[in-house]
């Protein structure tokens, strides 16, 4: 085995979020919210917030790493780093980040944190405003493509087009992150079950995105804790321990004006079989998924590309009864994830993939032992992390 | 009923040759209708978008090649929900992503002409269109008749 990794050295020992609420509606600010979130996660790892000594974050965060410190009083910090990008492709990037501060003796205890107020800032699903545009924006704004939704739907279309998929495991992704939430009383989605017809009938956003297919704008925060497997074996809760973790992107796929080499890509090609090399598993091994869908048709990309299904086979693996808890071969989404339980750039997922390992999720995939994360599909970098029990 | 100038509404943002110089001619040229890509001088490349290096041999000479306006309909999508103030009564509209052979198979984008609730074929021809604006030129395209 080689020496050159985070695995089993470092666990996630605790999580906590605030309530989570519809976009605009917190009547806290993001940074309230953010203080809220670490502190819960402190206490559910049974330490003092002030043992903090690392902030791992990812882009687009608003909340300054150096005034998260100062507020709560942190005695010292000897880690504060953030992954470039944006959106969620940084998620599982800042746990692996986290880990790798604790392998290397810079910080102790390392909080992964994300909050949003978008009532407080601005939208991301909507463009912003002005007169001119220039640089990669100018060949794409002034034809109406703008945001996350149209590229990611762009994208979809070809790799449907190139592998014969309809709209069903669309639909089935929506349908089991709905259906997870329904058991996730944090989930915003919460007593709103989604039914098929209203999924058909619902508006197209950009087609193949139904409504249901995209994620929600929430406000809310989350955060985890990591420390070395040595400090995490006295903690309160079971620890989830990191297994693997990646970060990265393919060859030249963020060239700009639609020009990634690999056009329908994910972005996790290259990831996926750096993960697995370095956890010493295979696709088999992952009890369940938790797969950023800031659109529907990403995730199925994305499985396809951790070798869970061949693109061909897209069809028949990504239905309904496979990728929902407790019996499907590969749950998928199993808190609700950004479409069904909160948009929280994606670390509601780390923190219901610890819970899985940990067995104290709403909805439970048993006897689960390993649990993958993917951050961010087809941007760039996306990130990977992959946690087990011991 | 006022004739319709523009694919879509005014109000959206208009381009403008970046500040550095690295796209002055692409913008120049649809003024002039040309289609034109950056091409390494040094190892005859096609890049898109444009960019300070060659990303194939590292020179920074860098030049222009003209194109024929010809290209395949690499995908496209129609967008229903009105993502900018000055689309609310726009949509559905279309949005191609183009794959220029000729040029290594580049990339570029532009919005697709005629009907919004057409069902193009992937990979079909398309020619592009240029659209002139007071201050700059769009480039669209339309699936070639055949
Ligand atoms: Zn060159």
């Amino acid at each position: 085995m080689s020496e050159y990794t985070v695995k089993d050295r470092v666990a996630i020992i605790g999580v906590g979020e605030t309530k989570y609420y519809k976009r605009g509606q917190s009547p806290l600010s993001e940074f309230r919210l953010a203080c809220e979130a670490i502190k819960r996660a402190a206490e559910d790892a049974g330490i003092d917030v002030r043992e903090i000594d690392g902030i791992s974050g990812y882009a687009n965060d608003r909340n300054e790493a150096s005034r998260v410190a100062t507020a709560l009083g942190l005695k010292q910090v000897g880690f504060m780093g953030m992954v470039w990008g944006g959106g969620g492709g940084g998620g599982s990037a800042a746990v692996g980040n986290a880990a790798a501060a604790i392998v290397a003796g810079y910080a102790k205890y390392v909080v992964v944190f994300r909050a949003l107020a978008q009532g407080q800032f601005g939208r991301f699903g909507q463009a912003p405003v002005s007169q001119h545009v220039s640089g990669a924006a100018a060949y794409t704004a002034p034809y109406g493509l703008f945001v996350p939704a149209q590229w990611v739907a762009l994208r979809t279309r070809r790799f449907m087009h190139d592998y014969g998929i309809n709209q069903e495991p669309l639909a089935a992704v929506a349908l089991a992150d709905y259906y997870h939430a329904q058991f996730n009383p944090r989930a915003v989605m919460y007593g709103h079950p989604l039914t098929r017809e209203q999924y058909d009938k619902s508006r197209w956003i950009v087609e193949p995105f139904h409504l249901y297919d995209c994620c929600m704008e929430n406000d809310g925060a989350a955060a985890l804790i990591l420390t070395s497997a040595d400090r995490a074996r006295d903690s309160r809760k079971k620890p989830a321990y990191i297994l693997a973790a990646a970060q990265g992107s393919g060859y030249r796929h963020a060239a700009t004006v639609e020009n990634s080499f690999d056009y329908s890509s994910s972005n996790f090609k290259t990831l996926a079989p750096r993960l697995y090399e370095m956890a010493g598993i295979t696709p088999k091994d992952v009890d369940c998924a938790q797969i950023y869908e800031h659109f529907s048709g990403a995730v199925m990309i994305s499985l396809v590309e951790h070798g869970f299904c061949q693109p061909e086979e897209v069809m028949e693996f990504v239905t309904f009864d496979n990728i929902t808890a407790p019996n499907g071969k590969l749950p998928v989404n199993t808190s609700g994830g950004n479409i069904a339980e909160c948009y929280m750039h994606g670390l509601e997922l780390v923190i219901e993939a610890a819970r899985q390992v940990r067995g104290d999720s709403t909805c439970q995939v048993p006897d689960c032992k390993i649990s993958l994360v993917a951050s961010g599909p087809m941007v760039s970098p996306v990130s990977d992390l992959l946690v087990h029990s011991m | 009923m006022a004739e319709v100038k523009y694919y879509l509404p005014e109000g959206l943002p208009t381009p403008r040759a970046q500040r550095d110089g690295l796209d002055k001619e692409y913008w120049d040229a649809t003024r002039r209708h040309e289609l034109v890509a950056q091409r390494c001088n040094s190892c005859g490349g096609f890049q898109w978008g444009p960019e300070a290096i060659c990303h194939r041999c590292h020179s920074f000479d860098l030049g222009w090649a003209k194109l024929s306006g010809r290209g395949r309909l690499y995908s496209w999508i129609r967008t229903w929900n009105p993502v900018h103030p000055a689309l609310r009564e726009a949509c559905p509209y279309l949005v191609a992503v183009v794959q220029i052979p000729e040029a290594d198979n580049i990339r570029m984008v532009g919005n697709l002409l005629g009907d919004p609730l057409q069902n193009p074929p992937f990979d079909v021809e398309v020619e592009a269109v240029f659209e002139d604006h007071p201050d700059a030129t769009l480039v669209h395209w339309k699936v070639v008749d055949g």
